[in-house]
């Protein structure tokens, strides 16, 4: 795999289509075990994302991740705005001077994102977050990757949150009521790694 | 829904906008922000104080600014938490070059923006140390928190921390008393009515006409149990009775008591209820230092109050005495 500036401006582009397209989506399951704002935050964070992206000239991959950051840190608001602004900082400073990215230097950065996650939600992998979906793509860049692999993993990832208790977040004091429902911030970021495989498998 | 509002979605822009007209001369916005600063800010070699929070808290927290009590209050959305672009913006506003201290409520979202603001401070050698306030007994782990709430018993936190800070205190001096201040305060609410965000339109829980919720959060959050409305007596020894189950205080210990209402109780219910809560504590040869009354840690229009109890010590009743230019908190 390669990833240039402009890879990421299609993938933030894919991103944002699937989470506008699926904002009610996310509402939803946010409203069975959070407080029902994961939706509308996300689709004006994505939203804002792409107009900044648009506006601006980007020579690296590592400069465009670091404006996705700082956009969702500062327009998402909630737990999700400095969850998914630590990711993509952490991604970003990872990635600074590694242009074109190869598969090697993305792992290592995808690697830094979740360390990240794990500081800032105080939480680890198999705690109904999005840090499963997280935790289960990079293994997909240590071997066997496809961008088919890609969308498989994060998607199973996504969904095996479902049977996990909640014990992190505002789902937690749901408890044992939390299970049978989806994490939503597990089907955001499975939104985002599908519109990287997406990307990255070109074409469309 | 009827309110006093014009568009429901602008609401804290617009009462930002009437809070620095009310006060020109103390307060300022900073361009682009939700941040509001001490006018006089930064004061050099004095450590900045900085909180904030969601709005629809008011006068928490921008009525805390003043002289020995907070030099900046960052206003997040209703109910949510302000981003990290704005809580660093006002870091870097106070900052004297000898660093700035935070307080934050325990609450998932603050505690994470606040944090993330606190390293990009640092990225730019601006020192920060913070402390997370949860002094609200009634839960643990609720649908806003890991672990207790911050509510009401913050405002002390903002006194005393404030009074050290303008008394040339260090970033460590200061971080020393807030931390010592936060476990010595221990507050617990109730709820007759709810309230409603006004982008909402509607409340967010229901409570029947002849019914109350003990524990209530200041967001609505679900407190620890629901029952017909009791007495004041009985509401001030329900929560006077958890709060001194969980904190030791023995015989001579002296404590300032805070009665707080949370936006539609009149002050007539509040001091209702310290007549009672002042008598528990005296039966039990609890010694009264300071009481206040008042709104100051509100949830919009719910109707409710909550008490908070503040151990004390002869460092924190100095700190505690000295003065507070803040409009809200009069010593």
């Amino acid at each position: 795999m390669e990833l240039r500036a402009n890879d990421v401006i299609v993938w933030m582009n894919k991103t944002n289509e699937r989470i506008q397209k699926n904002k009610d989506y996310l509402t939803t399951l946010d409203q069975a075990i959070g407080d029902g704002d994961h939706g509308i935050n996300m689709a004006r964070g994505f939203k804002e994302v792409v107009s900044k992206l648009e506006g601006s000239e980007y020579s690296t991959s590592a400069e465009t991740l670091k404006d996705t950051a700082m956009t969702l840190m500062s327009k998402v608001g909630g737990a999700a705005g400095p969850l998914y602004g630590t990711a993509f900082l952490k991604l970003s400073t990872s990635l600074k001077e590694k242009d074109p990215v190869d598969q090697t230097s993305f792992k290592n950065g995808l690697e830094e994102a979740l360390e990240g996650l794990k500081q800032r939600g105080k939480a680890d992998v198999g705690e109904k977050t999005l840090i499963d979906v997280w935790s289960a793509v990079i293994e997909v860049f240590t071997d066997n990757y496809s961008p088919e692999n890609l969308a498989e993993t994060a998607e199973r990832a996504m969904n095996q949150t479902k049977g996990i208790k909640a014990t992190k977040g505002r789902a937690s004091y749901l408890g044992e009521r939390s299970v049978g429902h989806v994490d939503p911030g597990s089907v955001s970021s499975y939104f985002l790694f599908v519109a990287l495989a997406e990307t990255l498998k070109g074409g469309d | 829904m009827k309110k006093i509002v014009n568009d429901p979605e602008a609401v804290v822009q617009d009462m930002l906008d009437g809070l620095i007209s009310a006060h020109p001369d103390s307060l300022k916005q900073l361009p682009g922000s939700t941040a509001i600063v001490k006018k006089d800010a930064p004061v050099t070699n004095k450590v900045g104080l900085v909180s904030g929070g969601g709005s629809g808290h008011e006068p928490a927290h921008a009525g805390y600014i003043g002289e020995g009590m907070l030099d900046a209050a960052v206003c997040g959305e209703m109910f949510t938490s302000p981003t990290p672009d704005q809580v660093f913006e006002a870091i870097k506003a106070v900052d004297g070059g000898t660093g700035v201290f935070l307080v934050i409520k325990n609450y998932t979202g603050d505690v994470m923006n606040f944090d993330m603001a606190a390293e990009l401070a640092e990225a730019e050698d601006i020192e920060v140390e913070k402390v997370v306030v949860n002094d609200d007994v009634a839960v643990e782990d609720s649908s806003f928190t890991t672990g207790r709430r911050g509510i009401a018993g913050t405002i002390f936190v903002h006194k005393l921390a404030g009074a050290k800070a303008s008394a040339g205190g260090s970033l460590q001096e200061v971080k020393r008393i807030a931390e010592r201040a936060a476990s010595n305060i221990r507050s617990m609410g109730m709820a007759l009515t709810p309230c409603t965000v006004p982008a909402a339109g509607k409340p967010s829980f229901t409570l029947d006409e002849d019914e109350m919720e003990i524990g209530t959060g200041i967001h609505g959050e679900p407190g620890i149990e629901r029952k017909s409305v009791v007495s004041a007596d009985e509401i001030a020894e329900e929560l006077t009775g958890k709060i001194l189950d969980d904190m030791s205080l023995n015989r001579g210990d002296e404590v300032a008591v805070m009665i707080n209402g949370m936006g539609a109780t009149p002050e007539m219910e509040l001091y209702i209820l310290n007549k009672k809560v002042n008598q528990l504590l005296t039966e039990q040869e609890i010694t009264i230092h300071r009481t206040f009354v008042g709104n100051y840690m509100t949830s919009l229009e719910m109707a409710g109050c909550s008490v908070t109890l503040l151990k004390l010590d002869e460092e924190l009743k100095s700190l505690l005495a000295a003065d507070s230019g803040a409009p809200a908190f009069r010593v």
